[in-house]
Parts: C-alpha cells; structure tokens; sequence
C-alpha cells in the first residue's frame, strides 16, 4: 500500500492493487486503484500476465488450418466461437462454398457455447458479488451441454472441431434429440434463473446505476456485443453484417432498458446476457428443424490453403462481442500477419473510464458485468 | 452506404489527390493509404463527415514489412449509423517509425496502439500513456518484427529459447 497526496484535491489518496491474483479478476489481471478513501480517482489496468504469443505462433505454423487449436486457446470458455471466426476469414479469402450441413452444424455449435459462455458468464457474476448458488445451478446447467460437446469433439473445453470449409468429424446420431432434449429441459430454468437472482432486491442493489456506460462513450470505445446492447444499442452483428447463415433465422437482439436503475448499468448488462440465451435456443430450434440428415462435412476441406496475395478483416458475434481478424496472405503457407481483435481487450481498455468516481465494492460488480476472459486480453 | 472506392474519392474532393492512395491484394479487402502526417485529420474528418460518420474505429494493427524495410498501420474503421466500412494504411520507414496518435479521436486505439508499439515498435506521437502493454517494460525488442531474437535471459531468469 502506499500512500501518496493527490496534487489536485490535496487529499491523501491510496494505491492499491487489485489482483493480479484475485477471486474476482476472473484471471490474472492486476488492477491498481487510486483511492481517495473509499471513492476509486483512477483506475490503471495492468495486462499480460497470459501473454502466449498467439500472433506469432500463427505466422510460424507453416499452416493455415494448424492455427486454429491456437484459437481455442484465447477466449477459452467460448472456443467454438474463435474457431468459427477463423474459418469464415479463410474461407472467403480462398472463396469456398460451405456445405449447407457444416453450416447448420456450426451455427447449433455456436449457439449452444454461446449459452454456455453465458452461464459461466452470469454464474460468476453472482458469485462476485456474493450469490454462490445460483453459480451451482448454472454449472449444473453448463454441464449438460459440455457433456454434449465432449461427444461431438471429444473435447470438453477446447474442442479443435471446426475445419476450413468443413468439421473434423461427423456429429453422433443421436446428435439432434440431445440438443432438442437440452433445449426443452433448459428454457424453464431462465425464468429460475430471473427468480432466483436477475430480480432479487440485494442483486439489484448492488449492480442497478453502477458502472454506467453511455452509448456515446460506448461507441468511441468500440464496444460491442452486450456491453454495448447493454447500453441500448441496438447492434449484433449476426444481424447486421450477417455471416454463415444466420440471415435464415428470426430472433430478436436484445437491448438493455434501464429497467431497475440507469441504462448502460451493470444489471442492463447482466440482463442482456440472459435475454440472448432465450434467443440463442430460438436459433438452436430452427436450426435443428432446418438441418440436413445427410451430407459428408469433410468433403469440401481442402488439402492446402495457400490464399492469393491479399489481406481481410472478418468479424464475428462471440459471446463477449466482436471478434476480428486480420489476416495478410503473401502467397506463402502461413500467413504473412494475424491479428485478433478480441472483445474483451477492448472492454477492459473502457475500464478507467466507466468506474472513475465510483466505490471500491463496485468495482467488483464492474469487471464482473463486462464479463472478460483473460486468455482473450493477453492472447 | 458507400463502397470504399466512392469513399476514397470523397477523400480526395476534400484533401486533394496528394499523399493517397487507392488499393487492393488479389483477394480480400481494399484500402486507402494515407501519408503518415495527414493520419489525424483525415481520421477526424472521417469520424465527424456527415457523408462518413465513422464513429467506431474497429481495429488498428501494426505491421511490419521486412522487405520494403516499412513498418505499417492498418486502421479499420465502421459505421455503425452509415452501415460503411473502409481500411486506412499508413506506411512509415523502420529507421523513423513515427505515426500521430488517433487516441483523441476513438478513444479506443489508446491500447491498440500501445500494443503496436510493444509488438512492432511503431511510435505514436502524443499518446498519453506511451508504453508496453503485454510486455514488461524493460522486455528488449518488438516480438512481432519478422527478424525477431527472443533474448535468453530476463532479469536472471532464462526465457527458454
């Protein structure tokens, strides 16, 4: 600790540190807090701490395709999702059809990490902020659709399942009743979800007018997904810049509201999130109604990737938000550059500015509610 | 909404032909490079045009090409009220690699290029906190440069290479 006096206010201000081990970090991260008392003036985040050269790593694989494990490793509670961004950046560099079954496959996948993103997502939330049960309840949740993915992958975590222009292997039969079955059992558990902690009196205390993100501030930042849906924004980009096939689906984006507190606080963004699991299972529906039975999905792989010379920025809806790719391709068997705009880095770069002024407890509610994975921010 | 070719003759109406450029690889998407000096107003105008109203700068990424011994700034910029998109390019030599910071404009290039810096060494002219970011500060040399030499030791302890 170390005391110091502030040259503005003249009074004694205190810094802090804040991690980087720490329950509520949700990873390593190390923040230091300038505290005039219990009032945060500053707050500087400092990152790294999970630094594993992914950029590079990518430019040295002698290999397109064998970049994609290394995705899984960045947002590693969502890896279906950075694979899924990956693959379409490729695929259009190199122009390649997608089989209509790989295409329905991905998006069911997608969905269902979505939801299970969310759970962890929400769960950890609740317990930052001292609900320990409903984190149980979600678990028991997320594990139905991790037990699902480990017979689809063989993987329960970082899966290495979607492919250029197709999937590593064919889904098992019973594939469709699971998910059909998952989704019948967990849609009444959102309306637990909602009774047990989304409405409960201390919960709405102590997330409703805390960290209020404006859309203005949100935009200049680069928000995306719920952070900025939370702040009102009507933006997803599964509608607005449609990739794979998710223009054949109807579902809605949901938008924070101010319902019990100010719009842009950290209960719209929480409440996003549980409005989005509601409409991922809408798209998982359709998705199962409108899936092929047949089809090979290693078909259309092809056997070298070697785009032409040329560079793209693909972005994808993750569950955290937008996630891009940068790609160059200077005709040689690994890409000349990669780089991955992760959501959460860029949230965590909004950090100072949504908590200044705010009190040291609150600040837990802060980082929980714009929900970063470190593996993401450090890359 | 405009294509990125109509946006670069907007540009050009506004600032004249000189210090820009239009254009594209084989595949993918094309760009506008721009001198280095005209970086911030050009961003500017982009940001506040009511025919551009790029207000989301999406991402900047650093860049280097050991070839033309350049290191390079790849700036994607959205529109989220215009539904647009358009690259901008600044190339600038390695021995000099000085780009003006953008961070006044969308705030959120403040640590997009902190880490070009930290990855490529690029050096941003008036950014307010201009220091590594993934790295330790006293770490030696820029990761992502393609002649890179990971040092053996840091602060004692060997780094494995």
């Amino acid at each position: 600790m170390l005391e110091v006096i502030s040259k503005e206010t003249g009074n004694k201000e205190m810094v802090i540190n804040m991690g980087p081990q720490h329950p509520s970090t949700h990873g390593v991260l190390r923040l230091e807090l300038v505290l005039d008392g219990e009032i945060i003036t500053k707050v500087r985040p400092n990152i790294g701490y999970l630094h594993r050269c992914f950029e590079k790593y990518a430019e040295q694989m002698d290999d397109y395709a064998k970049v994609i494990p290394y995705t899984d490793r960045m947002d590693y509670v969502s890896a279906i999702n950075q694979e899924h961004g990956y693959v379409i950046a490729l695929e259009r560099m190199l122009e390649l059809e997608v089989p209509e079954r790989v295409e329905y496959i991905r998006v069911i996948m997608a969905e269902m990490q979505r939801i299970a993103s969310h759970l962890l997502g929400i769960g950890a939330f609740g317990l930052d902020l001292g609900a320990f049960s409903p984190f149980l309840y979600l678990f028991t949740e997320r594990e139905k659709i991790l037990d699902i993915f480990e017979r689809v992958t063989g993987a329960r975590l970082l899966y290495n399942y979607f492919a250029v222009a197709g999937l590593m292997r064919d889904v098992h039969p019973e594939f469709k009743t699971d998910t059909a079955e998952f989704v019948k059992t967990f849609r009444p558990k959102i309306k637990e979800l909602n009774d047990l902690l989304s409405y409960n009196k201390i919960f709405i205390k102590r997330t409703a007018n805390i960290g209020v993100l404006p859309e203005k501030v949100a935009l200049n930042y680069a928000a995306s997904g719920p952070v900025l849906r939370g702040s009102g924004v009507e933006w997803d980009l599964r509608k607005n810049d449609p990739y794979s096939i998710y223009d054949k689906f109807d579902f809605e984006i949901p938008v924070g509201t101010g319902e019990v507190g100010t719009l842009g606080d950290c209960w719209d963004r929480y409440m996003v999130r549980v409005k989005e699991m509601e409409q991922s299972l809408r798209i998982i529906e359709q998705a199962l109604d409108g899936m092929p039975d047949e089809g090979d999905v290693m078909e259309a792989i092809p056997k070298r990737i070697r785009p032409k010379e040329g560079e793209i920025y693909v972005r994808t809806e993750t569950p955290r938000g937008e996630l891009g790719y940068y790609i160059i391709s200077d005709k040689s068997a690994s890409p000349f550059r990669v780089k991955a705009r992760a959501p959460s880095f860029v949230h965590l770069s909004m950090l100072p500015a949504i908590s200044k002024g705010s009190l040291i407890a609150d600040m837990v509610a802060i980082v929980g509610s714009i929900d970063i994975v470190l593996g993401e921010v450090d890359r | 909404m405009m294509q990125p070719e109509e946006i670069f003759e907007y540009v050009k109406e506004e600032f004249g032909e000189e210090g820009f450029s239009f254009s594209s690889g084989d595949i993918g998407d094309s760009w506008i490079q721009v001198e280095a000096g005209m970086i911030k107003t050009v961003s500017k105008f982009l940001r506040d045009d009511p025919k551009m109203r790029f207000n989301t700068l999406m991402c900047l990424s650093g860049v280097h090409y050991p070839k033309e011994e350049e290191l390079g700034v790849t700036y994607n910029l959205h529109s989220t009220e215009l539904k647009q998109t358009v690259a901008l390019k600044v190339r600038v030599p390695i021995e000099n690699p000085n780009v003006p910071s953008i961070e006044a404009i969308w705030k959120t290039a403040d640590w997009h290029e902190r880490e070009a810096y930290d990855m490529v060494g690029l050096i941003f002219e008036d950014h307010p906190n201009h220091k590594r970011i993934l790295l330790p500060d006293d770490w030696e040399g820029h990761p992502l440069r393609k002649d890179y030499v990971q040092q053996d030791f840091y602060r004692g302890i060997t780094t494995g290479a």
